[in-house]
């Protein structure tokens, strides 16, 4: 009965189709030497960045709620992962100073070793609590998607419950982020304060290994994260679910009517993104190398709705356009990349400059282009347009609207 | 013919202003009944009370054979248990095609995990085509729900709420902005319904509430003035004051 999900929605295809060729020629390049290793990381990152604005697409453009905090679910994933690298990795340091020793280590030497290393930037060498998992993979590998999606389950609930919608809803998720970045920015935190969590990109057991190689299997992983996020969400958005979370973003009261509880879609939706959102930043922060508090300011889940904005919400490519025309715009301008204009009198750096236009593109484009860059596909696949306005009836001598005006 | 939603004693106030004033009514299952009354009488209201969108100050709402208090629960309970609601202004998913929107209303499991592995059954996509030839959209199963112009848009809403094969109906002004030949349409399709199901109809149209005929319930300020055939209730000297005579 149910026609496959490529053949209903045919952008999945020509979207994988466009991430393999890209993914081949960035791999082409970089083999032959023409791209730089930390182009290629900037690179891996951009698409990364393009998942969780897929997710956050879902969030907002699909089910209708505007979150402002799923940055800070993208960085609680890359804290996740980089607690284990940077205590493996500084395992293997403390390993081999320690061996020069007469005696042999104990464990609890090696482990004092490592939370000395670890925490003496904050003045303290206990692991606190929160690191208990952090030397074994099998352990600290969930959370990277487990502590996510509980915390949006707890405030989702919470907040979905007590039918906070609309704007509200956004200030408190900033609220939600706000909370935990100043947390973090706290050195008893147990995740270093401001210094955050440093030297992600060494992957412990690869040492021979240059990052030039390991640049690229990251942005090969980070590929493959993108494509099979795109298509997960692709399948949640059509079908029975799309439908009924497209009807909760444009009235939710009206589908409580058809016997749907709301709250429990909001909160599924909520959940799910914010777990691939972890995801996302899981693979993220190793080729960043480096995650601190900063990360996750409410800033940064602003950004990530401009984004989703530029590129057009309600259709998942455009989020991915979005994220990544942005970002990677975003690293030309601010990198130096972008020449300084001299105006004689004044000289724009881009650096200073940058962060204005994107706010006037992005008030350009909610004003002017509403549905964003991915609008312009609609000039090859013209979509219908759902609003009419004209006669009440369908027949002739129905009601014209003025008459039916209360 | 047993009780199929009992009412007692209901009041509502916004604010300090009385929109229903002690309202008690009783709905049999089958039973066609048209509700009639001038603007502002609360007839809306009266709606919102029973499908759990406005708590009532104090009254008993009973429902089913086992006379559930309705009172508390919430308006996707209400609405699972079986108790169906057109809005006066057309509320269907304008971005959605108009097989979606029957699609989302068609009786079935309402949880997220049951819909999200739902797979659209051949038996499903009859029931939607019987629908949508009652309604008399049959051609326009792929539209996008805003193109239709408002009298489809009513009977798309009727349709859904067909589609979610409740006991009762609750369908307030199915007719407004519809050419005669329409209205007849209208009234063959919820006399139909009335056939197996409760339905409670409001409408101003006189003549679309003969053509129901049916026992009618009149509101007044939140009350009701007056109950029986529409002959009856047309005789009746406090009708005539409040309504009729304007
Ligand atoms: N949420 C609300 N807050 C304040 N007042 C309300 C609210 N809902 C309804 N009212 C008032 O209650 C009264 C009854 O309104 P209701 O909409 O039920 O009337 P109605 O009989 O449906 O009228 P109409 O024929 O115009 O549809 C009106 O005076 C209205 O202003
Ligand atoms: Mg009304």
């Amino acid at each position: 009965m149910r026609r496959s999900l490529v053949a209903t929605h045919p952008s999945v295809l020509w979207f994988l189709l466009a991430l393999a060729l890209v993914t081949l020629g960035v791999t082409g390049l970089a083999e032959a030497g023409l791209i730089s290793t930390s182009f290629v990381k900037t690179l891996g990152k951009t698409l990364c960045l393009a998942l969780v604005a897929v997710a956050m697409d879902v969030v907002w453009g699909y089910c209708g709620i505007l979150s402002l905090g799923h940055l800070a679910f993208f960085g609680i994933g890359g804290y996740a992962i980089g607690m284990w690298l940077m205590y493996v990795r500084t395992e293997e340091i403390v390993a081999v100073s320690l061996a020069a020793e007469a005696l042999p280590p104990t464990p609890q030497e090696i482990r004092d070793a490592i939370g000395t290393q670890i925490f003496g930037v904050v003045g303290s060498s206990d692991f606190p609590w929160i690191w208990s998992f952090a030397d074994r993979a099998w352990l600290q590998f969930p959370m990277i998607v487990i502590v996510p999606g509980l915390l949006a389950l707890v405030f989702g609930w919470l907040a979905f419950r007590s039918r906070v919608t609309g704007v509200y809803l956004s200030i408190l998720t900033q609220a939600m982020t706000l909370a935990l970045s100043l947390h973090l920015f706290q050195n008893d935190s147990g995740l270093r304060g401001n210094n955050g969590l440093s030297g992600l990109q060494n992957i412990p057991g690869l040492d021979g290994i240059g990052q030039d190689r390991i640049s690229i299997w990251f942005f090969w992983a980070s590929a493959a994260a993108l494509a099979a996020g795109y298509v997960f969400f692709a399948w949640i958005v059509s079908g029975r679910m799309g439908s009924v979370i497209r009807a909760i973003r444009d009235d939710e009261a009206r589908v409580r009517f058809l016997g749907y509880h709301v709250e429990s879609y909001k909160l599924f939706v909520f959940t799910v993104t914010a777990m691939v959102a972890g995801l996302a930043g899981a693979l993220y922060f190793p080729q960043a190398g480096i995650i601190n508090p900063a990360e996750v300011a409410p800033i940064a889940s602003v950004y990530l709705a401009v984004w989703v904005a530029i590129g057009g919400r309600g259709r998942l490519y455009g989020a991915v356009i979005g994220a990544v025309f942005v970002s990677l715009l975003s690293s030309w301008f601010t990198g130096g990349g972008a020449p300084s204009v001299s105006l004689g009198v004044y000289t724009i750096h881009w650096t200073e400059w940058w962060l204005v236009l994107l706010g006037l593109s992005f008030v350009a484009v909610t004003l002017f282009a509403p549905k964003g860059i991915g609008g312009l596909f609609d000039r090859i696949a013209p979509r219908p347009v759902a609003d009419r306005q004209g006669d009440y009836g369908p027949d002739a001598g129905a009601w014209r609207r003025e008459e039916g005006e209360p | 013919m047993t009780a199929l939603l009992e009412v007692s004693g209901v009041s509502v106030s916004f604010d300090g202003f009385r929109a229903i004033n002690n309202l008690s009514l009783t709905i049999a299952e089958p039973e066609l009944r048209a509700v009639i009354g001038p603007n502002g009488a609360g007839k809306t209201t009266f709606m919102d009370i029973i499908t759990g969108k406005t708590r009532p100050d104090s009254g008993r709402i009973l429902w089913g054979e086992k006379s559930v208090s309705l009172i508390g629960m919430s308006e996707s309970a209400i609405a699972r248990i079986g108790i169906g609601r057109k809005f006066q202004r057309p509320t269907v998913f304008q971005t959605q095609t108009v097989r979606d929107n029957l699609a989302m209303a068609l009786k079935g499991r309402r949880g997220p995990r049951e819909v999200l592995f739902h797979r659209a059954t051949a038996d499903e996509a009859a029931r939607i085509n019987a629908i949508s030839a009652e309604i008399g959209l049959a051609d326009s199963l792929p539209r996008i729900a805003g193109e239709l112009s408002h009298g489809q848009k009513q009977w798309l809403e009727i349709g859904m709420l067909l589609a979610q094969d409740p006991r009762l109906l609750l369908v307030d002004e199915p007719a407004a902005g519809m050419t005669p030949a329409e209205r007849a349409h209208t009234t063959d399709i919820l006399r139909r319904a009335a056939r197996t199901r409760a339905v409670i109809v409001v409408e101003h149209d006189m003549d679309f509430v003969r053509r129901l005929d049916c026992r009618v319930t009149v509101l007044h300020e939140g009350a009701v003035l007056a109950e029986g055939s529409l002959d009856h209730v047309t005789r009746n000297r406090d009708v005539i004051d409040v309504y009729l005579g304007r």
